[in-house]
C-alpha cells in the first residue's frame, strides 16, 4: 500500500482544459473520495492516475515513485470500473487469476491467491460460472476480486456502485467499506453522490470544472465549506444562501445584514461589496414575529423524524430542518434565528468563502 | 381467440414460412440447374424438353479434368482395355485422356489468392480498425473518408491504369499481384466494418486489461480480439466473397500462372464444343469452398448482419 502525492496535475484535450493544475495529498491506508458532479474532471483525474490518461503536466507520486509518464501496467494499482469490465469471454475464475498470469505467477502460488479472495469476498459458488450470466452483486464482486487478488499498491474505483439497484447500493457500500477496513488498502474513489462520499470517505476532494475546489475530511467539508460550490453542493438540502450588501473588517464578530446586526464567527478578512451570508438548514430555528429575520412559512416537508419548512423572507428563501414535532402551519408569520458559530460569509464575486474564526484552519490549506 | 403484439399467431407463422420456403426454391432452382447438369452427358444437357429425370453420368467431372484426344477406330482397338472409369467413359466418345486439364491449378490459385487476399484485407483492417477507434489519428475523418471513397466507382474503371502499372511492375499474372488488387479493394470494407464491431467493444475491457498489468497489444491480442470475432468472421467471408467470384480483373490480369477458377471455367467451352456438363461441374465445384467457409463461420454471420440491432 502506498502513499499519492499529485502535484500540479493538468490535463488538457485540445483546447478544453478538463483538469486545471490540481494537487493533493492521499494518505496511506485513506478511503479518498473525489466528489463533483458529471464533467467536472474526477474521472479524468483519477484515470491519470491509473495511468489510462496521460496528464499534459504535473506529477503523479505512488509511494514516492513518480509514475506520470509510465503505462497503466507498470503502475501496480488496481481499477475497479463502473461497468466492471469483466472479460466477456472468461468465466470467473479466469477473471480473477488473470492479473496474475500476466505477472508470471507460479501455479501454486496464483491458486493461494484465489483461494484468499475467493474466501474474502465469498464467491465460491460462483467461480465456474461464465460471467455474462452473475447478478449486479456477484460482478461487482468479481470485479473487487480481480482488483484485491494482485495486492496492488492502490485501488482505483469509478463509480462502483452507479451500475447497481438503490437497494443493492447501500449494501455494497457498507461491504465496500469493511473491505477497505480490512486491508487497509489506499482507496481512490469516483463518485458523483454526495451522500455516498460523506457515509464512505476518510477524506474528499470537491471538484468542479476542472478545478479542486475544496479537500478535507466530510466533516470539514460540511461544516465549513470554503466556496459556495461546495456549500451548495454538500449537504441535502443544502446550505441557504443570503444575499447582502455589506462590509466586514478583519476581527468583526457581528455584521450589519439586511438592517440588522447579526452575530458570526470571528472574521479574519477585510472585505466590501456583495456577499453571501451561508447557513445550513439545522441552523436556523424558527422563534416568533419578532425575532431575528422575518419571513412567512410558505411549506412544510415531513421527512419522519425531522422536517424541512420553507420560510419565505424579504432575502429569499430560507430552508429550516427542525424536529418534526414542532408544529409549523402554513401561511404562519415566523422570526427565523441563526446559530451564530456555525454561519460562514462568502465573496459573492469570487464565490469563496471569506476566513473566520470557524474555518481558518480548513481554509488555510487551499 | 387472445391476441398479442408480440407473438405471431399460427397463420401468420405459416404464411411467413410458407413465402421464406417459396423464395428459397425460386433461388435455389438455378443452383439446382447447375448442380444436376453436372451429371448429366453432353446430349441430356442441351436436350429439348430439358430433362430433369435423367441417367446420372460422371462424363462432366471427367472432361472438367482432363484434356482428351480423338482416336480412329483402328487405334482404339489397337489400345489396351481401359484403366480406371474415367477412361472408360472417355473412350464410350471415341477419345482418350491425353493428360490431366488446367482446373486442378486455376482452383489452386482461386484459394491462394481469395484466401490470401481475405487473410491480408483482415489483418490490415483490423489493425487499421482497431487504430482508427481507439486512437487519436490525426485527420481521422477525413483518412476514413478517403478509405471509403476507394469505393465510389467500380473497381474495374480503374482497369487499364491498373493493367498499365501492373505491367510497369511486373505483378501482372502474378499471385502477389492478384492478392494486392483484390486486398486493395476489399480493405475500405473490412475497415469501415470492423471499426463499427470495434467501436461496440467498450474501452474499457482494454483498460482492465493493461490495469492489469498487459501491454497495449496484449490486451489487443487476448481481450479486443476475441471480442471482435463475430465482426471478423463476417467481414472476412464478405471479402472472401469478392475475391472468389471477381471476373473482370481476374480476365484482364491473368492468363496463365495466377490465372483463378472464373475466367478458366468459361475457356472449357471452346475445347471440346460446348461442354455444359463439364462447365456445370466446375460451377458445382466452384461454388463449394465459399459454401463451406460460409456454413463454418454461419453462426458469426447471422450476428454480423444484425450487429448494432441487438445490444449483447
Amino acid at each position: 500500500m502506498a502513499k499519492i502525492v499529485i502535484e500540479n496535475l493538468k490535463k488538457s484535450f485540445g483546447d478544453f482544459t478538463a483538469v486545471h493544475s490540481s494537487s493533493f495529498t492521499i494518505e496511506d491506508g485513506e478511503f479518498f473520495m473525489l466528489l463533483g458532479p458529471s464533467g467536472c474532471g474526477k474521472t479524468t483525474t483519477l484515470r491519470m492516475i491509473a495511468g489510462l490518461e496521460m496528464p499534459t503536466s504535473g506529477d503523479i507520486y505512488i509511494g514516492g515513485e513518480e509514475v506520470s509518464q509510465k503505462p497503466a501496467s507498470k503502475r501496480d494499482i488496481a481499477f475497479v470500473f463502473q461497468m466492471f469490465a469483466l472479460y466477456p469471454h472468461m468465466n470467473v475464475k479466469r477473471n480473477l487469476i488473470y492479473p496474475l498470469i500476466s505477472q508470471g505467477m507460479k501455479r501454486k502460488d496464483v491458486k493461494r491467491k484465489l483461494a484468499e479472495v475467493v474466501e474474502i469476498l465469498g464467491i465460491a459458488d460462483i467461480l465456474n460460472k461464465p460471467v455474462g450470466g452473475l447478478s449486479g452483486g456477484d460482478r461487482q464482486r468479481v470485479a473487487l476480486g480481480r482488483a484485491i487478488v494482485r495486492d496492488p499498491k492502490a485501488f482505483m474505483m469509478d463509480e462502483p456502485l452507479g451500475a447497481l439497484d438503490a437497494e443493492f447500493r447501500e449494501h455494497m457500500a457498507e461491504e465496500l467499506r469493511a473491505l477497505h477496513d480490512r486491508m487497509n488498502a489506499t482507496t481512490v474513489y469516483v463518485t458523483h453522490d454526495q451522500l455516498e462520499a460523506m457515509q464512505m470517505g476518510d477524506k474528499i476532494v470537491v471538484m468542479n470544472e476542472g478545478r479542486v475546489e475544496q479537500f478535507g475530511t466530510p466533516q470539514e467539508i460540511y461544516d465549513k465549506p470554503a466556496t459556495l460550490f461546495v456549500a451548495d453542493f454538500i449537504g441535502s438540502p443544502s446550505m441557504n444562501f443570503l444575499e447582502f450588501d455589506g462590509a466586514i473588517n478583519t476581527g468583526d464578530s457581528q455584521i450589519d445584514f439586511d438592517g440588522q446586526r447579526l452575530s458570526v464567527p470571528q472574521q479574519r478578512e477585510s472585505v466590501e461589496g456583495k456577499l453571501v451570508l451561508g447557513v445550513r438548514p439545522e441552523h436556523v430555528a424558527l422563534t416568533n414575529y419578532h425575532n431575528g429575520l422575518q419571513g412567512r412559512i410558505l411549506a412544510t416537508e415531513y421527512l419522519g423524524t425531522t422536517q424541512i419548512v420553507t420560510v419565505k423572507t424579504a432575502t429569499g428563501e430560507v430552508k429550516v430542518r427542525q424536529d418534526a414535532s414542532v408544529p409549523a402551519t402554513l401561511d404562519d408569520q415566523v422570526g427565523l434565528t441563526f446559530n451564530a458559530k456555525t454561519l460562514t460569509v462568502f465573496n459573492q464575486g469570487s464565490g469563496q468563502a471569506l476566513m473566520s474564526e470557524l474555518n481558518e484552519g480548513v481554509l488555510d490549506r487551499g | 381467440m387472445s391476441f398479442s403484439v408480440t407473438e405471431p399467431s399460427k397463420r401468420q407463422k405459416s404464411i411467413a414460412g410458407f413465402l421464406v420456403i417459396t423464395y428459397a426454391l425460386i433461388t435455389l432452382v438455378p443452383l439446382f440447374w447447375v448442380f444436376i447438369t453436372g451429371f448429366k452427358t453432353p446430349p441430356d444437357s442441351i436436350s429439348y424438353p430439358p430433362k430433369v429425370f435423367f441417367s446420372p453420368s460422371l462424363e462432366g467431372y471427367v472432361n472438367l479434368f482432363t484434356t482428351r484426344t480423338r482416336v480412329t477406330p483402328e487405334q482404339m482397338q489397337a489400345l489396351p482395355p481401359p484403366v480406371g472409369f474415367a477412361e472408360a467413359i472417355v473412350r464410350n466418345r471415341d477419345m482418350v485422356i491425353a493428360g490431366p486439364s488446367k482446373f486442378g491449378e486455376r482452383f489452386m490459385n482461386s484459394i491462394i489468392i481469395g484466401f490470401g487476399s481475405t487473410f491480408l484485407s483482415i489483418f490490415l483492417g483490423t489493425l487499421a480498425a482497431y487504430g482508427f477507434s481507439r486512437f487519436n489519428v490525426p485527420l481521422k475523418d477525413d483518412l476514413m473518408f478517403f478509405i471509403l471513397s476507394t469505393r465510389m466507382m467500380p473497381p474495374i474503371a480503374v482497369a487499364i491504369p491498373i493493367f498499365l502499372m501492373y505491367r510497369q511492375l511486373g505483378l501482372s499474372d502474378t499471385h502477389v499481384g492478384m492478392i494486392l488488387l483484390y486486398t486493395a479493394v476489399n480493405i475500405s470494407l473490412a475497415v469501415w466494418l470492423l471499426k463499427g464491431f470495434i467501436d461496440e467493444i467498450p474501452r474499457e475491457y482494454e483498460e482492465a486489461a493493461l490495469i492489469d498489468g498487459y501491454t497495449r497489444f496484449q490486451a489487443f491480442y487476448k481481450v479486443v480480439l476475441p471480442q471482435a470475432a463475430t465482426g471478423i468472421a463476417s467481414t472476412a467471408i464478405f471479402c472472401l466473397i469478392f475475391a472468389w467470384n471477381e471476373y473482370a480483373f481476374a480476365v484482364l490480369l491473368t492468363s496463365g500462372t495466377a490465372q483463378t477458377a472464373p475466367p478458366f471455367i468459361p475457356t472449357i467451352i471452346g475445347v471440346g464444343g460446348l461442354d455444359w456438363p463439364a462447365v456445370a461441374a466446375g460451377a458445382t465445384l466452384f461454388l463449394l469452398p465459399v459454401l463451406i467457409f460460409t456454413i463454418v463461420l454461419r453462426k458469426h454471420l447471422l450476428r454480423g448482419i444484425t450487429f448494432g440491432a441487438v445490444r449483447k
